[in-house]
């Protein structure tokens, strides 16, 4: 026999008093863990939220004439009259450091003409691409392939265009392949073509005008990549859409903050429930304690005797406590994610943090009883028996 | 040659007029292997000098030796290092740990020390045995009657083999037959060679002892032997 034994079968003998205990710190860390596993979930989730979102990186020719806007989004300066992108160079782009986080390039010439015989911004897009960089785009009708075009809501409406009605544009006759439904952006005043196709009508092949980059993925180091774009396009300009980017942090350390504040809330209230309960079972066993000074244990030992268990419960709890936590996430998950969907992962790291917040909870919290037990004079405490 | 010194030992309790002196200038000196008994009523203070030669008391004023020892000298650590060393506890209540069997409380005041867990099981049993109780190792002080609890705690105080015993009205809760077979140990291990101070209030119990000390409003008032205590009483 020795002290942790002492502590152990003291544990087992009072296992309503240790199961209280265990319930306090395993409620702290199984908060701490269900919170923090579905931040960690819905930050992911959020992650491909916003990568399905759009473009967050857009690349326009270097210039140093006046500033447009585009979808509302202020950025870097582009003419359609100054130096255009050469469409050549976009295969620079996936061979930038890292590549691998870019998800969607998406080039677009853009050029004034007429349809209908009214002024127009005719844009060519590549559609393979679009569909990642715009997902919110929904078409009446079809992607417009060569010969056909797709008018944004609101050029649909001035031009008088229906899906599958004909239209005059530079001279040329197409087909409304579908028209776009309002997107409330710039979009809506565009007439779509294929890349190619817009390039031969405005004359501008092999060129274009802009291009967007999708490269929103957990972690992704956007002005890093904007500096390795600005490299591999020497002519252009790489900007990242800062208002994405910031809502998406600030989105994700919101909901963390928010996890971590609640977690060391329930932890607290764990740390006072051993607190208590441990502070009530010195007071119960003063006169054992009176035994253990008088047949000879030192005060330290005494100590150790009392956090041994504190020791052997947050132990306990910490690991339960990870599982329980990990269980309770899963279940809360469908509640708060969109998808209704997706899992929490095994983490070790988590499973770590689990067990020292319990360790650190449980034994803070049991210093002071520990304390009063190793202070208590032996004489007096025998008197209660 | 005496085991244990007192000189002048002082305790109160309380102050100005509810002051108590619990122990009024005691001196005694107890040889090795002498069973001493300490008498007295209630209020007596022979607790208080049980308490004191336990080191579990200090006194206001007065020196305690041991072996050699001048135990108030010591610090807190090394005055628990010494009890554990050199004296053995029985108590009146038992003070036997609810939890842990007969010989788990009888390695209790082994477990700080770094030996074999055999070891530890094997001495407590030697222990147990030596005061009747083989068999009963694995009982808690709840299954056994109140003269094995005693026991129990005798075994305990003797694990260690510490040279003195203290016994604080160690028959106070036993019946007859269970308070002359406690008495009957405590006679034996006294004859074994080890130095035993008793307090009670019997004068059945103090006539086991060889010498017989009286106390009353904290001092002592003379002694006598046991065996003159047992005539006395028959």
């Amino acid at each position: 026999m020795n002290l942790t034994d002492i502590a152990l079968l003291n544990l087992r003998r009072k296992k309503a008093k240790a199961a209280f205990v265990l319930a306090g710190l395993l409620t702290g860390v199984a908060t701490m863990v269900a919170l923090m596993g579905l931040g960690s979930a819905l930050t992911h989730e959020i992650n491909h939220k916003l990568e399905k979102y759009g473009a967050n990186i857009l690349i326009t020719p270097k210039s140093d004439q006046l500033n447009l806007s585009y979808g509302g989004l202020s950025l870097g300066g582009f003419s359609f009259d100054a130096r255009e992108i050469r469409q050549a160079d976009l295969a620079g782009i996936r061979k930038i450091k890292n590549s691998a986080n870019v998800a969607a390039v998406g080039p677009m010439v853009l050029g004034r003409t007429e349809a209908a015989g009214r002024p127009v911004l005719l844009a060519g897009v590549d559609w393979n691409e679009a569909r990642i960089l715009k997902p919110w785009w929904k078409l009446q009708g079809k992607e417009p392939g060569p010969g056909q075009v797709a008018p944004g809501a609101e050029a649909a409406r001035l031009l008088g265009l229906t899906t599958g009605s004909r239209v005059k544009v530079a001279g040329r006759e197409l087909t409304v392949s579908g028209v776009l439904e309002p997107t409330g952006s710039q979009d809506d005043h565009l007439l779509f073509m294929p890349l190619a196709s817009a390039q031969e009508i405005l004359g501008k092949q092999g060129l274009v005008s802009l291009v967007e980059v999708a490269a929103l993925c957990k972690d992704c180091p956007i002005e890093a990549m904007v500096s390795q774009i600005d490299q591999a396009l020497p002519g252009a300009k790489a900007v990242a859409i800062q208002s994405v980017v910031k809502g998406r942090m600030e989105a994700i350390a919101h909901f963390k903050r928010f996890a971590l504040g609640v977690s060391l809330l329930v932890a607290l209230l764990g740390a006072l429930v051993v607190l208590v309960t441990m502070m009530g079972s010195v007071k119960e066993r003063t006169g054992e304690i009176g035994i253990f000074r008088a047949i000879g244990f030192r005060s330290g030992q005494v100590m150790r005797v009392v956090l041994t268990e504190a020791l052997i419960l947050s132990a306990a709890a910490g690991l339960l406590g990870y599982g329980a936590g990990h269980l309770a996430g899963e279940l809360a998950l469908p509640l708060f994610s969109q998808d209704g969907g997706g899992h929490l992962a095994w983490d070790p790291s988590l499973a770590g943090a689990a067990l020292a917040l319990a360790l650190v909870c449980g034994s803070a919290a049991s210093l002071y009883p520990a304390w009063m037990a190793s202070r208590l004079d032996p004489a007096q405490a025998l008197r209660t028996l | 040659m005496s085991m244990i010194i007192a000189r002048d030992l002082v305790k109160t309790y309380g102050k100005g007029s509810s002051l108590v002196r619990a122990l009024d200038s005691v001196s005694l000196e107890i040889d090795a292997g002498q069973f001493t008994a300490v008498m007295g009523p209630s209020g007596s203070g022979k607790s208080t000098l049980l308490a004191v030669l336990g080191a579990l008391n200090t006194p206001e004023g007065g020196s305690y030796l041991v072996d050699g020892i001048e135990v108030f000298s010591l610090g807190q650590d090394q005055r628990a290092d010494f009890r554990r060393e050199y004296l053995g506890f029985v108590f009146q209540s038992f003070n036997l740990v609810p939890y842990l069997s007969l010989a788990e409380n009888v390695m209790l005041p082994l477990a700080i020390k770094r030996l074999p867990k055999k070891e530890k099981l094997d001495m407590a049993h030697v222990a147990l045995a030596r005061v009747g109780l083989e068999g009963k190792e694995k009982r808690l002080p709840s299954e056994v009657s109140g003269g094995e609890q005693e026991r129990a705690a005798v075994a305990r105080a003797l694990v260690n083999q510490p040279p003195i015993l203290l016994a604080d009205e160690p028959t106070g809760n036993l019946d007859q037959a269970n308070t002359q077979r406690m008495m009957e140990l405590l006679k034996r291990l006294g004859s074994e060679g080890m130095t035993i101070v008793m307090v009670t209030h019997s004068p059945a119990c103090a006539s086991y002892a060889d010498r017989v000390l009286n106390m009353a409003d904290g001092r002592l008032q003379g002694e006598e032997t046991g065996k003159a205590l047992a005539a006395v009483c028959g």
